[in-house]
């Protein structure tokens, strides 16, 4: 590979103001005609360069912005066609196997775009996939953020934005699952009803309010197709302007690197290249949707029938997003209270109702939870690597164990049905597995981001393994340490570190006196759990020490002490590194790295 | 290139390794080798050039391919247009998508740019400047000396706010106690109506139910309703009749004139949230709902064994008319369906009544 370097960072074109290039070049025609009205040249001038860094994981957002597109897209093709009403009709349409039976005409017209529609079907099924692509991207953009600490300040809002379109995209895509009036959707709605139903005190008359009066009523399909079609796709839609033009506003945040800092943003400018990755990209997302829409079978109705209140299918799911409120319902144990005539069930309400609350609650609040524990009033715009906000990370991940397990007991009859297991044992234990499963992958998650911590720290400090055992005369085995490039010991030592918030101090963090009072001791305690088990990072002083030490084992390697391990307490920096300090004693800590 | 609006102030804190600054630019195969540049260029207009004839290929098969063409794949058969729909189009799509990002990958300049950012926050200047212009607008509107216009403005602007919510009171009929009564606490069950088949609504007749059998019924004057009602009368009426052996099932008291020798009659409609139940074990006399997997012990007055649900199916009274057929003795006793707020549950049966 032709691998030259031409030129570095110092001498990196810093774009600020973006200075006319050639000063003469006049406006096309059609262009000035544009600018003379609207301004273009303005906008065009501060955005048209406007960089934006590079990286796998900001295409994520990408994904559900581009899925979003395919369904606007999709979804105005099928309104073409598609009738919203519960009306009776005969069914009269070229599939043979449901002729004359009395269905919908929501039923009848969702058949006529399976059969009778050139490219019905396909678009029927690139709307179902889309949707599902949609919430999945989402939902995996927003761990992204998450785990990176994306949505710190200044960037709360735009988390709080991205909460709300994530709630607001299980609407919609229930709605749409709701409105071919199958008899799945139906078995769906029948869920909703009860769900609706088991609000204490206002249960009925929303019941009553939303289905029209008693279930299934003949308006909640039209009612639900107005809320799939214009109220939720409309504030989507304002959302997700918003949401962008925060992005714009903030710039995209980065990864730490060399030559990243938090006052600049390194990458590619919008035009040409972001727009071409951009653009070429969303072709992809939707070249792979069509290809599922053709390739791949989604929600067959005519196999599931038209809608039957006395019917249902063994098996029945709903989409995979709803799965885990679906599991909660499922393993919640009876309760139900009575008292003086009236009735409080709770083994529906909390489920369905208080979980979802629960989740989004929580999502919204976490930004602001995390700086008061922190203390952190700082802007961030460099990302965190997970493993340096260990607690962080392993809440997260104890959040996706918890939903993993709610989402497996979704599924606890096909569980029972395929591998042959006891459909009660598998209830009682997901019962137990939603509330211990997350706590043993908390634990688990944050030994192992520490011990990344460690390792990071040891590779700044000693470099890396040189790859060649060597045995000393006496028989000690050592390997040897190559010094770290000097980018690479930036990155892993970049991290800003937060101290511990001690109880009543009268200044925070960054060392700013408080106004009111000093910290809590709950506060303080909080902080000390969030933050109190990091691995101290290197200091300039550790680093300059063991590079010291270095340069004196690379001869050491034949005495046998050149891979020391390093015993805790030098890993939590309370000791100086001790690389190379235990000679002799290579045969059993040679190799050994925490 | 510098600005004094920068985010953070010292974005160095904490560093124990000074920013060695971005790494060296390392150009690519194809900025240094003429021919692997001008391969990149062609297999990117290649790729281009398959898709016109992908969307030709699409056109043809939406006029020329029966709709009821079919490709068969062995284990599963295909529908000829949408398969071929799908893949002209997807193809087509990710080919243009392909090309462009091949494009700004391997042909536009990879050089990174940097750009300084700027605090989301306005300078002081702004924001004093701002609080100047809000405190002369309110100077201007005399809100100061006439204090109460605010609360009235308030007040009015909230007061409006009712009439627009009373407008959304018909969006469904008010469950009051009354209504309540003919809908939610009613079925069309009623003294003498016939148990149908809900297969081929036919009466049926205790002889023809073996001990273990179960079988989905209806309300014979369901056939009298269509549209909406039917269906709204078909979610609370729905029954499963079954046939036990007497002598291993337990009858309270209560209950010793709802069944015909063994045959009983429950609800259809789970008491969890409404799913039809259908799972039968002959064995145990469990019943299982597939949506929740709640577990009804039929032998024992539809109590609750397993699951989310809370309360007992609800029996239906059956006895056999003059011509020798199931018939109702009467309406449920007891609300059918998933709890409502309003529900007296204290009528339910409950394991150990008689």
């Amino acid at each position: 590979m032709m691998a030259n370097p031409t030129r570095i960072a110092s001498t990196s074109p810093v774009l600020e103001g973006q200075p006319a290039p050639s000063a003469n070049r006049e406006m096309p025609g059609a262009v000035k005609w544009a600018d003379d009205r609207i301004g273009l040249a303005k906008i065009g001038r501060a955005g048209l360069r406007k960089v934006f860094p590079d990286h796998w994981s900001f295409l994520l957002g990408e994904i559900a912005l581009y899925s979003f597109i395919v369904l606007l897209l999709t979804g105005v093709f099928l309104t073409i066609w598609f009738k919203p009403s519960m009306a009776e009709i005969e069914y009269d349409g070229s599939y043979q196997l449901l002729k004359g039976m009395p269905v919908s005409e929501a039923f009848a017209s969702t058949l006529n775009i399976s059969f009778d529609v050139r490219g019905g079907l396909l678009v029927r099924q690139i709307h179902h996939w889309a949707a599902l692509l949609f919430v999945a991207a989402a939902t995996v953009h927003m761990l992204r953020v998450f785990f990176t600490g994306a949505f710190r300040k200044p960037r709360e809002v735009n988390w709080l934005i991205g909460v709300g379109l994530l709630s607001l995209s299980l609407i919609a895509g229930f709605a749409g699952y709701s409105l071919p009036d199958d008899l799945l959707s139906g078995t769906g709605l029948r869920f909703v009803d009860g769900l609706i139903r088991s609000i204490p005190i206002i249960g009925t008359w929303a019941e009553f309010f939303v289905f029209g009066g008693e279930y299934p009523g003949d308006i909640l399909i039209p009612r639900l197709y107005m809320v799939h079609i214009l109220l939720v796709p409309g504030i989507l839609l304002g959302l997700i302007s918003a949401h962008l033009a925060l992005v714009v506003y903030h710039k995209h945040t980065q990864y730490p690197g060399p030559g990243r800092t938090e006052n600049n943003v390194v990458g590619y400018p919008l035009f040409p290249v972001y727009a071409a990755k951009a653009g070429g990209f969303f072709f992809i997302v939707f070249g792979f949707l069509v290809l599922m829409g053709g390739l791949f079978q989604i929600n067959p109705v005519w196999i599931y029938g038209p809608y039957d209140p006395a019917k249902v299918t063994a098996g029945s799911q709903p989409d995979w997003y709803m799965g885990w409120v679906e599991g909660a319902i499922r393993i919640i144990p009876a309760l139900e209270t009575h008292i003086l005539g009236t009735t409080w069930t709770w083994s529906v309400f909390l489920p369905g109702v208080g979980l979802m609350g629960v989740l989004f609650t929580g999502l919204g609040l976490w930004p602001f939870i995390e700086q008061w524990i922190t203390g952190d009033k700082r802007e961030h715009h460099l990302l965190d690597r997970p493993r340096n906000a260990p607690t962080r990370t392993a809440l997260g991940v104890a959040g996706m164990t918890s939903y993993a397990m709610f989402w497996l007991a979704g599924g606890n009859d096909i569980i029972a049905t395929r591998f042959a297991l006891d459909l009660n044992a598998i209830t009682v234990f997901m019962r137990v597995a939603v509330f211990v499963a997350p706590v043993i992958a908390f634990i688990i998650t944050k030994r192992l981001m520490l011990s990344l911590q460690r390792a990071d720290r040891e590779r700044a400090l000693h470099g890396s393994e040189d790859g060649v055992i060597v045995r000393s005369p006496d028989g000690g085995y050592s390997e040897g340490h190559l010094p770290l490039s000097h980018e690479e010991q930036f990155l892993l030592t970049q991290h800003l570190q937060h101290r511990v918030l001690e109880p009543g101090a009268e200044t925070d963090a960054s060392g700013v006196r408080r106004k009111k009072g000093g910290v809590s001791k709950l506060r303080a305690r909080l902080s000390r759990w969030y933050l109190g088990h990091d691995i101290a990072k290197p200091s300039a002083a550790e680093l300059a020490a063991a590079a010291h030490q270095g340069s004196h084992s690379a001869h050491a390697v034949e005495d046998g002490h050149g891979a020391a391990g390093v015993d805790g307490a030098g890993i939590n920096g309370i000791e100086g590194p001790r690389h190379g300090a235990d000679a002799g004693h290579g045969p059993e800590r040679a190799g050994l790295h925490h | 290139m510098s600005h004094d609006n920068l985010p953070v102030k010292d974005p160095d804190l904490g560093h124990s390794v000074p920013d060695p600054g971005l790494e060296p630019h390392v150009e690519r195969y194809t900025d240094v080798d003429k021919g692997a540049g001008n391969r990149a260029y062609a297999a990117i207009l290649m790729m281009l050039a398959a898709v016109p004839v992908l969307a030709i290929a699409f056109v043809v098969i939406y006029f020329a391919v029966p709709r009821d063409a079919y490709i068969d794949f062995g284990l599963l058969k295909a529908n000829a247009q949408n398969v071929g729909f799908g893949l002209t189009g997807g193809l087509a799509a990710v080919l243009i998508g392909v090309a462009v990002i091949q494009w700004a990958r391997v042909l536009m300049s990879d050089e990174e740019s940097v750009e300084l950012r700027h605090a989301a926050s306005s300078t002081d200047d702004d924001r004093a400047a701002v609080m100047g212009l809000w405190d002369d607008g309110v100077e201007q509107s005399s809100v100061r000396r006439r204090k109460l216009l605010l609360g009235a403005l308030g007040g009015a602007v909230g007061i409006s706010l009712v009439p627009a919510v009373v407008l959304l009171a018909d969006m469904g009929p008010h469950p009051t106690a009354r209504l309540r009564e003919e809908t939610l606490e009613r079925t069309i069950w009623a003294e003498g109506i016939l148990l149908l088949n809900d297969e081929n609504w036919l009466p049926i007749r205790p002889e023809m139910l073996e001990v273990g059998q179960l079988v989905n019924a209806q309300p014979a004057n369901l056939r009298d309703l269509h549209g909406v009602e039917a269906h709204q009368a078909k979610a609370k009426a729905a029954i499963i009749v079954v046939r036990m052996d007497p002598n291993s099932i337990k009858v309270p008291e209560s209950r010793k004139d709802w069944h015909v020798s063994g045959i009983l009659a429950y609800s259809k409609i789970c008491t969890h949230v409404g799913c039809p139940i259908s799972l039968w074990e002959r064995q145990t006399h469990h019943l299982l709902c597939p949506c929740h997997q709640s577990t009804f012990d039929l032998g024992n007055s539809g109590v609750v064994v397993f699951g989310p649900a809370a309360r007992a199916l609800p029996q239906l009274p059956i006895t056999v008319n003059a011509d020798g057929y199931l018939v109702a003795q009467s309406d449920f006793t007891v609300p059918v369906g998933p709890s409502y707020f309003e529900r007296d549950s204290s009528q339910d049966f409950k394991d150990g009544d008689q």
